[in-house]
């Protein structure tokens, strides 16, 4: 338990990273004593769930694959059901440096979301070419401009929510591709949420690589266009989400997403 | 009557028993049946009354009533592919929703299990 101020959970996705979930969960935990890690084995066929589980965190098990926006609308639902009030987003490779976390979260008095960025900053070591690249700036670019603040890196997956935030991630994570990142962005700042960033520096991953042929980043281009288009036309909340009881309130939660 | 209108009353003839078998045997959801059975009846009618189709014909100004019957065919069947894929769609939501749904409370049964199981070991430590 953290000593003053909101429960914070942090969510890690984790689909077959069982060479550094386990680092990654010890890394978190000794950056930030008391924190706790909740890993969401996204339907590992690997050793994931019990590495995460002998690091130390708590293990949620999807009985398949349903990529990280799966993994996060679950994550987010054990947040709110369990009177979290912050949630953390981190991946399992290892890319995020949960030294900033403290930071981060302090950055919450004066938003409800808070994006770990990279290209923040002059002299960022991370660097991004070709049509990945121009998909990058672009979607940074629109979602600029409707969030009304300078966004660098709307693909981070390295992000705080606070309780309202958390509310309505839980009942509208999108589930595809990319929409994942870009979409779930854009349903907050439509149900009013505040974004900011903060700059990060991200490290090499841990353990696999990021594709990076040329026809994969045009395709990576392409879906982003499609994902950011129709996220912008969409009405929210969504005709799909059927099933997902309204949340009841616990005291001191923010206002319904709907 | 024509090799035409037999052919066109006995396929209309099987697509009806087939769907009453189906039905019959709970295989078939009952909002898909009256779909194909309004088909089975057009395709019934368009063989038993060949005029029909023919003024149709004329009065949209298409060459061939061929040309009609194929267009609205190719229609019907593309709008219920569409429909399928949407009904799919959201079933994948369902299921992803269940999923999720399942992962959790697996993860709050083990956590009760485990704090019933210290509850327990806790008091025989003391005495």
């Amino acid at each position: 338990m953290s000593t003053s101020g909101p429960r914070i959970l942090v969510i890690v996705p984790a689909w077959n990273e069982e060479e550094s979930v386990g680092a990654t969960v010890r890394e978190i935990t000794a950056a930030n004593p008391g924190i706790e890690v909740l890993v969401v084995d996204d339907g590992s066929v690997d050793r994931t769930a019990e590495r995460a589980e002998n690091a130390g965190a708590l293990v949620c098990r999807l009985p398949f694959n349903l990529g990280v926006g799966g993994a996060m609308r679950a994550g987010y639902r054990y947040a709110l059901r369990h009177g979290y009030g912050v949630t953390v987003q981190i991946d399992a490779d290892g890319q995020h440096d949960p030294a900033y976390l403290t930071e981060m979260v302090a950055a919450l008095d004066h938003s409800d979301i808070v994006i770990g960025a990279r290209f923040a900053r002059d002299g960022d070591p991370y660097r991004v070419r070709g049509p990945r690249r121009w998909a990058m700036v672009l979607l940074a670019a629109v979602l600029s401009r409707i969030a009304g603040t300078r966004l660098t890196d709307v693909t981070s997956g390295y992000r705080v929510a606070n309780r309202r935030a958390t509310m309505i991630f839980a009942m509208h994570y999108p589930a595809e591709y990319l929409g994942d990142t870009v979409e779930s962005l854009v349903i907050a700042i439509r149900s009013g949420c505040k974004v900011a960033q903060l700059p990060v520096d991200m490290r090499p991953r841990a353990a696999g690589q990021a594709s990076a042929s040329p026809v994969r980043a045009v395709i990576y281009l392409s879906r982003a266009v499609v994902a950011l288009g129709l996220a912008l036309v969409r009405r929210w909340p969504a005709t799909y989400d059927e099933g997902v009881e309204h949340q009841p309130q616990v005291v001191g939660a923010g206002v319904d997403a709907s | 009557m024509t090799s035409a209108t037999v052919l066109g009353v006995l396929g209309a003839l099987v697509v009806m028993v087939t769907l009453f078998e189906m039905l019959r045997r709970r295989r078939l959801r009952e909002k898909y049946a009256l779909l194909w059975f309004l088909i089975a009846v057009t395709a019934l009618l368009a063989a038993v009354v060949p005029g029909l189709l023919l003024a149709i014909t004329d009065l949209l100004g298409i060459a061939l009533p061929l040309n009609l019957a194929l267009f609205v065919g190719i229609l019907v069947l593309f709008l219920m592919t569409l429909q399928h894929s949407s009904d799919l769609g959201r079933l994948e939501e369902r299921s992803r929703t269940l999923a999720e749904e399942v992962a959790v409370l697996r993860l709050e049964v083990e956590q009760r299990r485990k704090e019933q199981q210290a509850e327990r070991d806790a008091p025989a430590e003391d005495e």
